[in-house]
């Protein structure tokens, strides 16, 4: 009781709560605010490092891989993202260019490769080297992260560009599907609790 | 009910905002979370004046946003400039309905939500109002969830930017209005990160019942 008091705290009302396990599918909610403090986890860190790691391999896809193939009179273009980010910064619109180059590949790498990294060393119930780092750095880069905007953007100028050219779509649109799937698995993963997951060490 | 539940604030513990660690309050300015090292708050430094800055710079680079075509459509010399608006009418009448509402929704509906709702939650928590606690804090998270969809618009216009490039026969070029779009997008994110959802939750003690 006098070093860590099993206690958990609303984020969003500031209500104190006694902590207490969870049984399989429960998810505990703050009585005053409705907010999520709390669910069960069904997937422990090797799964989510297991998933880590797809989600990488398809990043990766999703980037090299041409997303969409234009055809008009004969002739085809085909872009990736980095055309996509080159292309804007070449057509003066530079702040849309690192805007997106920011939250659809600069956020959402450091994010898996942070995670992958937390998580190699939490399978063992050890801290990485750099953990808190890795761990604040996640935090701040949370929100930025749009991979799963894109897909629909995609969608959208696909529809667009149909009325007048002819469109193809590439493996790497198909990536960019698989990809906004893994997140969303993520997307419900508190990773908090790899803090109390991981023992610190002595160092 | 609600009035028997203890506050962090009450307690002198303080949950840190990174890494969910309760702490105790020792009474120090700038005291640190001994689990992550980030600074540790009752509440968001400043953070009415903060949200209020970020919403007013957003709603005023909202307006060009709206105002000024986003993306410029050239084929054979003829010129169709477009802007957010314009954009939606044009799938809804090239036969996209679903997809028209689905854009109308991200690009327009939620960032006047997040107007809207930001200063409804700023106002209403400034006066420490008792008035429909539970659906504001609900208000705010659905504002944080959905937020940043409202980029969907800037991604259409770069993809089409970099596909359309067939020289005179037609090209598509991005107008400035999609700058002031991206940047809305960016502030209103800030604006609502900044914006302290526990203000919802203080107030008169008095009046709690
Ligand atoms: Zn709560």
């Amino acid at each position: 009781m006098e070093t860590s008091p099993p206690l958990l705290i609303c984020e969003h009302c500031d209500t104190v709560y006694r902590r207490r396990e969870l049984g399989c599918g429960e998810v505990a909610r703050c009585v005053r605010c409705a907010a999520v403090l709390d669910r069960y986890h069904r997937l422990g860190p090797g799964a989510m490092f297991a998933l880590v790691v797809t989600a990488m391999v398809v990043f990766i896809q999703a980037n090299i891989w041409p997303i969409v193939t234009l055809g008009f009179n004969g002739q085809l273009i085909s872009t990736t993202l980095w055309g996509m980010i080159v292309m804007m910064w070449h057509q003066d619109a530079q702040v849309v260019a690192v805007l997106t180059a920011a939250t659809l590949f600069f956020f959402p790498m450091c994010k898996m490769m942070l995670l992958g990294w937390v998580l190699f060393f939490a399978r063992n119930g050890k801290r990485a080297p750099g953990f808190r780092w890795a761990m604040v750095t996640l935090y701040r880069v949370g929100p930025w992260t749009m991979s799963e905007v894109f897909v629909l953007g995609a969608l959208v100028a696909i529809v667009k560009a149909h009325t007048y050219f002819d469109v193809i779509p590439d493996p790497g649109i198909f990536a960019y599907g698989a990809l906004t799937l893994l997140i969303t698995i993520f997307a419900g993963i508190d990773t908090r609790r790899l803090w109390d997951a991981t023992e610190e060490q002595s160092a | 009910m609600s009035d028997v539940l203890p506050r962090a604030s009450e307690l002198g513990v303080i949950g840190c905002h990174v890494c969910g660690l309760v702490c105790k309050d020792i009474g120090v300015d700038g005291a640190h979370c001994p689990r992550c090292h980030s600074a540790l708050h009752y509440r968001k430094a400043a953070s009415y004046s903060r949200t209020w800055a970020l919403l007013i710079a957003a709603f005023v680079l909202y307006i060009p946003a709206n105002v000024l075509p986003i993306m410029r459509t050239v084929s054979l010399g003829d010129v169709d400039d477009n802007t957010i608006l314009s954009g939606v009418v044009e799938l809804w009448v090239k036969g996209s309905p679903d997809l028209a509402i689905i854009v109308f929704t991200a690009s327009i509906m939620v960032p006047m939500l997040k107007f809207f709702a930001l200063v409804t939650l700023l106002w209403s928590s400034h006066r420490s109002s008792t008035w429909a606690r539970q659906q504001r804090s609900k208000l705010y998270r659905l504002v944080e969830l959905i937020g940043y969809w409202s980029m969907l618009d800037v991604f259409v216009v770069a993809l089409l930017t970099a596909l359309v490039q067939f020289g005179l026969l037609s090209r598509v070029e991005p107008l400035p209005g999609v700058i002031f779009f991206g940047l809305t997008v960016v502030l209103t994110m800030f604006a609502s990160m900044s914006f302290d959802p526990r203000l919802i939750w203080d107030g008169r003690e008095s009046d709690d019942r």
